[in-house]
């Protein structure tokens, strides 16, 4: 081999290699890590995130994905801080209470396009009421993955060693009520142990009071979220009826006491349905699951929600909502419904949730499950959430006190959050 | 050939080297603060100098938009209805962490200087506060302070029923105030205590020869001669209270109604809560300047209070 066929070899060689070399810088630099902040750090829905993370993978070989846990308490303030400090997450669980915000701002990548691209999708049986929350200008912006109704769980052991109705009882007698629930909390909060607890109310959270003052018909604000609406008959005797029950009947443990449900320390408390994995395997109580009683505007469901949205900010926002997709489809929905109730229609039925839950009955199912979603109401929401909470929040600390006047700090709060909620 | 070395000679005099002693001994001067130095620029200057930036500007993080406003976060400070309130209470909780800080701060100290067996121990326990990890302690404390939680479980004990602590607004400031000084009154301590071993024996003895009593020694001796170190924990104390923020964030999340919301507690509502990171740079402005004037205050009075200063 003379000179010049040893350099044409050469460059035929290199000619060759180059471009593997640059598929090999390619397929490299191709590597998609997607994150997903969440709020649960439990070890159940990790192994199952991870399970369809696995599944994506498989079509998607150069796709990674990670779940990154955030405190719960702190969750959106945590979320909003990456996204300032420049490290926004590529997908993010969004609260309901939070789901304004995030819709409104442009913060989020739609996924209607995606979603509808996906074979085998159906995305119609999405519960439309369900959507609409996460939906602008007919895009959905947010997948509401977790559709939760709020429901009571009952400590019948408590409540008989105290002597009162069990819920089941004053239900079968027709008389599950508002009256007749804080009747036998009362009666339970007489002997030394606490009555009925909200849930994460905690004399903060007062969003959670809608899961008592629906019942009433109230709402804090109008329907187009523009004009308070506490100061209205319904709110000052929901909230009239919720201070009796703290202060007068001993029936909900009153601010600063700490009383835990699931340790066997209460007669009811109000929570969602998911939240039957605290229930004591150890020392278990009688326990029952029944719908919220009847208020003065009649039946009522109330229901949280929780959405996963795509940031707009992420790097591979269309990689990251076809994730979306994968892990939204028919079929991890089902495999997702075990802990987070889905708005697939399909989803829906006894037959699918008494496999997906099965501490519960199927009458418990029926009644609190299937038909909370279907006429529950979103825990209340609005634009700029975070400073109308705090400052109902602050006002709300007034009639947290024996003596209030809970039509006056009423009006002091609207004439508090009405500039905000024309914003 | 004389004249030539002569002339040499002359210019060699008149062109001093550069690196004379003093340059030499102000650039290892500079090298030896620099780490320091560098550090100040990074985490203090440069972010302070982006507060004073994004405070003029609207960001708005969830839309990503960053608009320049010009002094309208300024004006949102003057009409905020809410910062005389937050005001009042940053006030009321440095006045009442210093006054109850200081005193027993210089309480412990002069019953720790003696010369007693074990007296070594108690040291290190009123001292143990301060190295414990922040937010534990105010935990800690939180649930101490529960309506049913383990204070008025004591009281009860003797018979008293015990306020809800955290849930009224009175008791609320006053038990986040004891909840600091408990923190941090041991490092107070530790400063007087290295104050009060520093003055000469011989003032006390010659006090007592003219037969001044224990109290008058106290205020004639005592005080002036650890004036010094009375200035230097007022001023960190005083920074330091107005820099408080887990124990609100912890213990009353700023409650009961806005009692507790302290400056910095605000401005993180601001920010981090409400995303109004623009107006939370500009309370951070305020929060700076009302730092920085207290402390040339404190500076300039300690001709006044302190006895070494002429």
């Amino acid at each position: 081999m003379n000179y010049h066929s040893k350099l044409k070899s050469a460059v035929a060689a290199l000619a060759i290699a180059i471009p593997f070399g640059f598929a090999g810088v390619a397929n490299a630099q191709d590597t998609v890590n997607l994150r997903m902040t969440i709020w649960s750090a439990n070890e159940a829905h990790l192994k199952l995130f991870n399970e369809i993370a696995t599944g994506f993978s498989k079509d998607h070989p150069n796709v990674k994905l990670s779940y990154e846990s955030l405190p719960f308490d702190t969750y959106t303030t945590a979320l909003t801080t990456q996204i300032a400090g420049g490290n926004a997450p590529d997908m993010a669980w969004i609260f309901e209470t939070a789901a304004y915000d995030f819709v409104n701002s442009g913060a989020l990548y739609p996924l209607t396009d995606t979603l509808k691209a996906t074979k085998g999708y159906n995305a119609e049986e999405l519960s439309a009421t369900a959507a609409e929350r996460w939906t602008k200008d007919g895009k959905l912006y947010a997948y509401p993955f977790s559709t939760s109704p709020f429901a009571m769980f009952v400590n019948n052991d408590v409540i008989k060693a105290a002597g009162a109705k069990t819920p089941a009882e004053l239900i079968a007698a027709g008389q599950w009520n508002w009256d007749n629930a804080i009747a036998t909390a009362s009666a339970v909060g007489q002997t030394g142990k606490g009555g009925l607890i909200v849930r994460d109310f905690n004399y903060q959270i007062w969003q959670n009071l809608a899961s008592v003052w629906n019942g009433w018909g109230a709402s804090p604000w109008s329907a187009d979220g523009k004009t308070c609406t506490m100061t209205e008959k319904p709110m000052v005797d929901a909230l009239t009826f919720i201070h009796d029950a703290i202060f007068k009947k001993k029936a909900i443990p009153g601010p600063g006491e700490n009383v835990d449900f699931f340790a066997g320390n209460a007669a009811m408390t109000i929570t969602q349905i998911s939240r039957a994995s605290l229930l004591p395997k150890d020392k278990p109580f009688a326990w029952d699951l029944v719908p919220l009683p009847k208020g003065p505007a009649g039946d009522y469901a109330l229901i949280g929600q929780a959405g996963i949205g795509v940031m707009q900010a992420g790097k591979n926002a269309k990689t990251a909502a076809e994730f979306v997709a994968y892990m939204t489809n028919p079929e991890n929905s089902a495999k997702l419904s075990q802990f987070f109730p889905s708005a697939r229609k399909s989803l829906l039925n006894a037959e699918v949730l008494k496999k997906t839950n099965p501490l519960l009955s199927q009458e418990q199912i029926d009644k609190v499950v299937i038909g909370g979603i279907a006429t529950g109401k979103v825990i209340p929401g609005h634009t700029g959430f975070a400073q109308i909470q705090q400052a109902v929040r602050s006002g709300l600390d007034a009639v947290w006190r024996p003596d209030a006047d809970i039509a006056g700090t009423l009006q002091k709060i609207c004439g508090q959050i009405g500039p905000l909620l024309k914003r | 050939m004389a004249v030539v070395q002569d002339h040499a000679t002359r210019e060699g005099c008149s062109s001093s080297p550069f690196w004379t002693i003093a340059r030499r001994d102000s650039l290892a001067g500079f090298l030896f603060i620099a780490p320091q130095l560098i550090g100040i620029v990074i985490f203090v200057l440069i972010p302070l100098g982006l507060v004073f930036w994004y405070s003029l500007h609207e960001w708005n993080v969830l839309a990503n938009t960053f608009t320049y406003t010009g002094a309208r976060n300024y004006q949102m400070l003057i009409e905020d209805t809410n910062l005389l309130e937050v005001l009042g209470a940053t006030g009321i909780f440095s006045a009442g962490l210093v006054v109850f800080n200081l005193s027993l701060a210089l309480l412990l100290a002069v019953l720790l200087n003696q010369k007693l067996a074990g007296i070594t121990i108690f040291r290190t326990l009123f001292f143990s506060p301060v190295v414990v990890s922040l937010v534990a302690w105010t935990i800690v404390w939180g649930f101490l302070l529960q309506k049913n939680g383990g204070i008025n479980g004591m009281l009860q004990v003797f018979g008293i029923e015990g306020p809800n602590w955290l849930r009224e607004e009175t008791t609320a400031m006053i038990s986040v105030i004891v909840v600091q000084v408990f923190k941090n009154v041991g490092l107070n301590m530790i400063l007087f205590l290295a104050a009060l071993q520093g003055v000469p024996n011989e003032l006390y003895e010659a006090a007592r020869i003219d037969g001044a009593p224990r109290f008058k020694q106290f205020r004639r001796i005592t005080l002036p001669l650890i004036s010094p170190t009375i200035l230097l924990t007022s001023i960190i104390t005083i920074v330091g209270s107005l820099q408080v923020f887990a124990q609100i964030a912890v213990l009353t999340q700023g409650g009961p109604g806005m009692s507790t919301t302290v400056l910095v507690y605000y401005l993180y509502q601001q920010a981090f809560q409400f995303h109004l990171f623009g107006y939370g740079s500009t309370l951070s402005i305020l929060l700076f300047v009302i730092v920085a004037v207290l402390t040339f205050a404190q500076w300039q009075m300690r001709k006044r209070i302190v006895f070494y200063e002429s």
